[in-house]
């Protein structure tokens, strides 16, 4: 069942203006945390058990506490980015409620100490960032945003930055390169942004779904957010539900709600007379489940975790039976050998041959020991570069490999896909 | 040589002074003289780009060839980008690139005769429970089938 403690008014047109959000409560909770200490604010965050909703998911509150304890100048950045395959949850989150945005980043700037913020968006969200410049003026006029906030004696300042198309600007180092003015490379942790980040100031950067909750975590508190999901995954968090399935689109639910009740409850199921093949459960980075596993798993950090793939930024991509694993995979290994960004060996050399290597199968030129080359390639592309990109290319391969391998032997055995009338666009021409 | 319009000039200038660096400005920058260049970035523009922010070519150069929206050649009136990552090709996005190419009779990175229209296949593009999709210069174009996505195109001045 769908628990909207943040998508609530999501269907009313009017909460994605100021005076609709207020009348909905919308700003209460900044008057009330600007009356509070910002460690008491961090604290609550803390016992909330918050998680990152980016991806990463690590604990917000302890992130925060990661900054120095001194007066230094820092920024907080809203990581809008939104670009691992599968999600489009920040895009709705930000269409429906830039001012939940808002407020959860000016609460957040007090707490940590930060009087100037960012949204760094996707470049392709034209449309999302002229909802948040309106939106960020609307909260400039209405006394939110500025210096002294309500008389309270609190400055914040909010700006919104576009990116110009390059997923590794996810990742939070690039953010911020990017939002300097360079190419989209990360860099090496340590250290970390908290310490070193933007302009080599301290710096936090979280998601949009991470700072939205920081408001209802404020409004009812950490043990109400809690009593949902599990010790280890509090609260809700949003599930982005694509590919073959009835019913895609973005849903609310609490942690650790079973997987098999999101595609047949929620996603009304799949497709007459299919059958459900593979689920790629925390978008395009996350290892493959098997049809069998999916039934099992449940939506949290750990149950993800013990089966070996993760719960990732929440983009659930279903595979149905008529569908060519070896093809799908073929999607993958393009999309990271165009997204690496080229500072690491292993990382800019391995994404393109796992490519390589997966089209020269499809493309029926595939030899049996091109199966176990690819294990070879994405084992030595893990834990051996600067960010996290080369995993991700590495882990979809290992699964779809290793869970689906007759496809794979089939397929260069055969010279054709093992499911007949499976598509095989190709990409490149 | 290319010349940014006088508007185009104040607004590079005033987003250099709203960040806290001027390179910060740079893709900004990039965004607005593409959109008066006609929807790409030519040398003349990143030299021109260069003399108005007093920053080396070559340090415009490295961000504008990073990013994908920067498109480094001409393209169409209307610049057609259908996705083709996972959640849209599960559900047809790349036969949907290909039928536009072919009712366009162009093939992808080309423009049509006209000069109307261009086609591009691309990666994610945050669409994915509404696929398949494109997106035709800002525009997002959501759960299309390959007729709808002729009509919209066919219906563009």
């Amino acid at each position: 069942m769908e628990i909207k403690l943040l998508s609530e008014h999501y269907s009313n047109p009017k909460f994605c203006e100021l005076a609709g959000y207020e009348a909905f409560g919308g700003y209460k909770v900044l008057k009330t945390a600007l009356t509070m200490q910002p460690q008491q604010i961090i604290d609550e965050v803390k016992a909330s058990g918050l998680r990152g909703r980016g991806g990463a998911g690590f604990p917000t509150g302890v992130k925060w506490g990661f900054l120095p304890k001194n007066g230094e100048p820092r920024y907080l950045l809203c990581n809008a980015d939104e670009g691992e395959p599968g999600t489009c949850k920040d895009r709705v989150m930000m269409e429906k409620a830039p001012h939940q945005l808002i407020e959860g980043m000016i609460i957040s700037g007090f707490a940590v100490g930060s009087k100037k913020g960012y949204i760094y968006v996707r470049g392709e969200y034209f449309h999302v960032i002229a909802i948040l410049e309106q939106a960020i003026l609307e909260a400039y006029k209405a006394g939110f945003l500025g210096k002294n906030i309500l008389g309270t004696g609190v400055d914040f300042d909010l700006d919104v930055y576009s990116g110009a198309g390059a997923y590794i600007c996810g990742e939070e180092t690039a953010l911020i390169s990017s939002l300097e003015g360079k190419k989209g490379q990360p860099k090496l942790k340590p250290p970390f942004p908290a310490v070193q980040g933007y302009l080599r100031k301290p710096t936090i950067v979280n998601n949009v779904e991470t700072l939205a909750a920081v408001v209802p975590i404020l409004r009812d508190g950490a043990a109400a957010y809690k009593k949902y999901g599990t010790e280890k995954s509090a609260g809700t968090k949003f599930f982005s539900l694509s590919g073959n399935i009835v019913k895609p689109g973005n849903y609310e639910v609490p942690l650790a709600y079973p997987l098999k009740d999101m595609i047949y409850k929620l996603g009304g199921g799949l497709r007459p007379g299919r059958k459900l093949k593979a689920v790629i459960p925390g978008g395009s980075s996350a290892p493959v489940l098997t049809a069998a596993e999916a039934e099992v798993a449940t939506l949290d950090y750990e149950c993800m975790a013990g089966m070996g793939t993760m719960l990732g930024s929440g983009a659930i991509i279903v595979i149905d039976d008529s569908q060519c694993m070896v093809d799908m995979l073929a999607v993958l290994t393009h999309f990271y050998s165009h997204e690496s960004c080229g500072q690491c060996t292993p990382c800019r050399e391995g994404t393109g041959w796992l490519n390589k290597i997966v089209h020269s199968i499809l493309e029926g030129r595939g030899r049996l020991q091109d199966i176990d080359l690819l294990v070879k390639v994405a084992d030595n592309m893990k834990g051996r570069t600067i960010c996290a990109l080369s995993d991700a290319a590495a882990l979809p391969v290992l699964s779809f490999v290793t869970k689906f391998r007759d496809e794979f032997e089939f397929y260069v055995r055969e010279g054709r896909s093992k499911v007949k009338g499976a598509s095989h666009a190709q990409m490149h021409h | 040589m290319f010349q940014l319009s006088n508007e185009g000039k104040t607004k590079v200038l005033s987003k250099m002074k709203r960040y806290e660096t001027k390179e910060s400005a740079i893709i900004p920058a990039l965004y607005i003289a593409q959109k008066e260049n006609g929807g790409w970035v030519s040398d003349e523009v990143v030299l021109h780009l260069s003399q108005l922010m007093d920053i080396p070519a070559v340090r415009i150069n490295e961000v504008f060839k990073f990013y994908t929206m920067f498109n480094q050649a001409p393209v169409g009136k209307h610049h057609v980008q259908v996705c083709c990552n996972i959640s849209c090709a599960l559900n047809g996005g790349r036969e949907l690139a290909g039928h536009i190419c072919k009712e366009l009779k162009i093939g992808f990175n080309e423009v049509t005769d006209d000069e109307r229209f261009s086609v591009s296949k691309v990666e994610c593009l945050g669409s994915c429970s509404t696929a398949p999709m494109m997106q035709v210069n800002d525009k997002y174009h959501e759960n299309l089938t390959p007729e709808s996505a002729m009509n919209i195109l066919r219906g563009l001045k």
